[in-house]
């Protein structure tokens, strides 16, 4: 434990070491604000809630979130550093783990400091809170999916740029499943193939929390991805030092 | 006690084999210099030791505890500083070593005194809260070494630790090696071979991934052909003459000149056996008597000449 709050301090330290954390959190603020207000038509909507804002949460984290994590292990690569790290006496887990909740935790105070917006709609109407709480703990578990996958192809090359875009395809996939246009596209040709494919969405799953239902099935599927990836990155660490 | 005992290490790369059968001990107290030229798997050899690549087969313990059984001890008694000194380059100095002693399970006043010592033992204090990007290639090696002896380690790895540093600094870290060793089992590579009289007890030579000489270096230097042979200067006698007497010495390998002037001759003479050895010598002593002698030396042999003709035995020459 101690080991992963080491990690983790480290890599949030390494962020706000440069300036390029302050950027990145007043590009993830002026982006979300951006998409509720001018394409979400927040005020149009004429209603009290946060939907124009959740709406496009599966849609700018496939950007944002890849920024975040792409450096992970792709720098640690590159630099040497991994030789470093994974000769001290801690487990590979743990510097997984450590390295990928520091990024969830950087996601989740960009997430946190949108909180103006709950202000707003607060002072403006009189919104379900209840939804709008949901809504946020659905968000921040799917930016830790996003993460975990962006992990995971961190660790496959030493190119921070390849892993961004690598990072970005398998989400768009991710997130394509469930976006109706592509539904309905299937739905013509063959209807539980739709079920399946969907399923695996981030879009299908984040959808409940939208509507203010914390269903299990939904949580569950988002830390699944979250293990899974992170399973998957220890695999591929593991391959690479055997060389 | 072995406090490192690695046996029969084998690492394959995809076809290539990058070592091959290496076994070797070292004791606290001992220092080992690993010698081999570039691409001898030196590195991937040390990356075995500290855990950071599984091998192929064989095994590696350190202090009793299997490396790939039984890791966590295992790296708590390594220090370790890879090839080419990577560091955090988001960091400072201060804080990179700060990291890296909480690793070590230092905390509190304890981090904070190890940090400070090893910061004075590898002269860090101007650079202490610079970036590490920004940092010089010498004081960056500086900076990886302190991470690697946080924690007093009873097991120390050092990948080229003098790679890179001032001639001032690679004395520096000579002496803290030999000073260190006293007290720890060390291996360290180079390719500088004066290091290896400054600060190694043992030797090993690696070539293609095979150990191919394993020996103090005073035993290594015997292995030279240079190793026992007699140099004479002498006056007005002619070369032929000179050649004619000493190949009557018993135990003679060859006679060169190795300079000849109007009234005087360099020569040496190799004994069949390479190796100093008084029979010989005196037998040369007594074969010169009567001649106006200038030098007279017994050679030690020269471990880059051991080094030259273990790694590259086609194209090894004499040399003067
Ligand atoms: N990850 C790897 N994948 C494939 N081949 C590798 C890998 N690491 C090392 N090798 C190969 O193994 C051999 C030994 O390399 P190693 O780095 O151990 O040499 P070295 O003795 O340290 O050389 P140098 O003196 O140049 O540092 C080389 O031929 C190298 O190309
Ligand atoms: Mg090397």
């Amino acid at each position: 434990m101690n080991n992963i709050w080491a990690v983790v301090k480290r890599e949030l330290s390494g962020y706000f070491a440069s300036p390029v954390a302050y950027v990145y959190i007043v590009i993830f603020l002026l982006l979300s604000g951006f998409f509720t207000f001018m394409v979400g038509g927040f005020f149009e909507r004429g209603e009290a809630s946060l939907t124009a804002f959740f709406l496009w949460h599966p849609w700018f984290y496939l950007f944002l979130v890849p920024a975040v994590g792409m450096r992970l292990w792709a720098e640690e690569r590159r630099v040497g550093t991994l030789e470093l790290l994974l000769t001290m006496p801690i487990t590979a887990w743990q510097a997984i783990v450590g390295k990928f909740f520091a990024s969830w935790l950087f996601l989740g105070l960009a997430l946190a400091l949108t909180f103006p917006l709950v202000i707003t709609v607060n002072y403006l109407g009189d919104p379900d809170n209840g939804v709008i709480f949901a809504a946020y703990c659905g968000s921040f578990l799917m930016a830790g999916a996003y993460l975990a996958i962006t992990c995971m192809t961190s660790a496959l090359t030493r190119n921070q740029v390849i892993s961004f875009i690598l990072a970005v395809v398998i989400c768009l996939f991710l997130v394509l499943a469930g976006f109706p246009p592509v539904t309905n596209l299937l739905a013509r040709w063959s209807a539980p193939l739709v079920e399946l494919v969907a399923s695996f969405s981030f879009i299908t799953h984040f959808d409940a929390f939208q509507k203010g239902m914390l269903d299990t099935r939904d949580v569950v599927y988002f830390l699944s991805v979250m293990v899974l990836a992170l399973f998957s990155t220890s695999v591929i660490l593991r391959s690479l030092r055997a060389g | 006690m072995s406090t490192i005992r690695v046996e029969h290490l084998t690492k394959h790369f995809g076809p290539k084999r990058a070592v091959d059968d290496v076994s070797f001990t070292v004791s606290t107290g001992e220092v080992l210099g690993f010698l081999g030229p570039n691409g001898a798997g030196k590195s991937t050899t040390m990356r075995m030791v500290t855990g950071f690549i599984p091998p192929t087969s064989g095994r590696v313990w350190i202090g009793g505890h299997d490396m790939w059984e039984n890791p966590i001890p295992a790296k708590r008694l390594i220090g370790y500083l890879p090839e080419n000194a990577p560091a955090y380059t988001d960091m400072t100095v201060y804080g990179f070593l700060s990291f890296v002693a909480e690793l070590r399970g230092l905390r509190g006043q304890a981090r904070k005194q190890a940090v400070h010592r090893v910061v004075e033992l590898c002269f860090l204090e101007s650079v202490l809260h610079q970036s590490v990007e920004t940092l010089s290639k010498g004081y960056r090696h500086r900076t990886c070494l302190a991470q690697a002896l946080l924690h007093d380690p009873p097991v120390l790895v050092l990948d080229e630790p003098t790679d890179g540093l001032d001639p001032n600094q690679k004395h520096e870290v000579r002496t803290l090696i030999r000073r260190m060793g006293e007290k720890k089992a060390i291996i360290f590579s180079t390719h500088i071979l004066e290091e290896v009289d400054a600060a190694c007890t043992r030797a090993i030579i690696i070539d293609r991934g095979r150990i191919v000489a394993n020996g103090t270096p005073a035993e290594l230097r015997a292995r030279s052909e240079l190793a026992g042979a007699v140099t004479l200067q002498i006056r007005r006698v002619a070369a032929a003459e000179v050649s004619r007497r000493l190949y009557q010495v018993p135990g003679v390998k060859r006679v060169s000149i190795l300079e000849e002037q109007e009234d005087r001759v360099r020569a040496r003479v190799f004994p069949a056996q390479p190796g100093i050895n008084g029979t010989f010598t005196r037998a040369v002593g007594e074969a010169v008597q009567g001649w106006v002698l200038e030098e007279l030396r017994v050679e030690e042999g020269r471990l880059d000449e051991v080094f030259r003709s273990i790694t590259m035995p086609d194209t090894v020459r004499e040399t003067s």
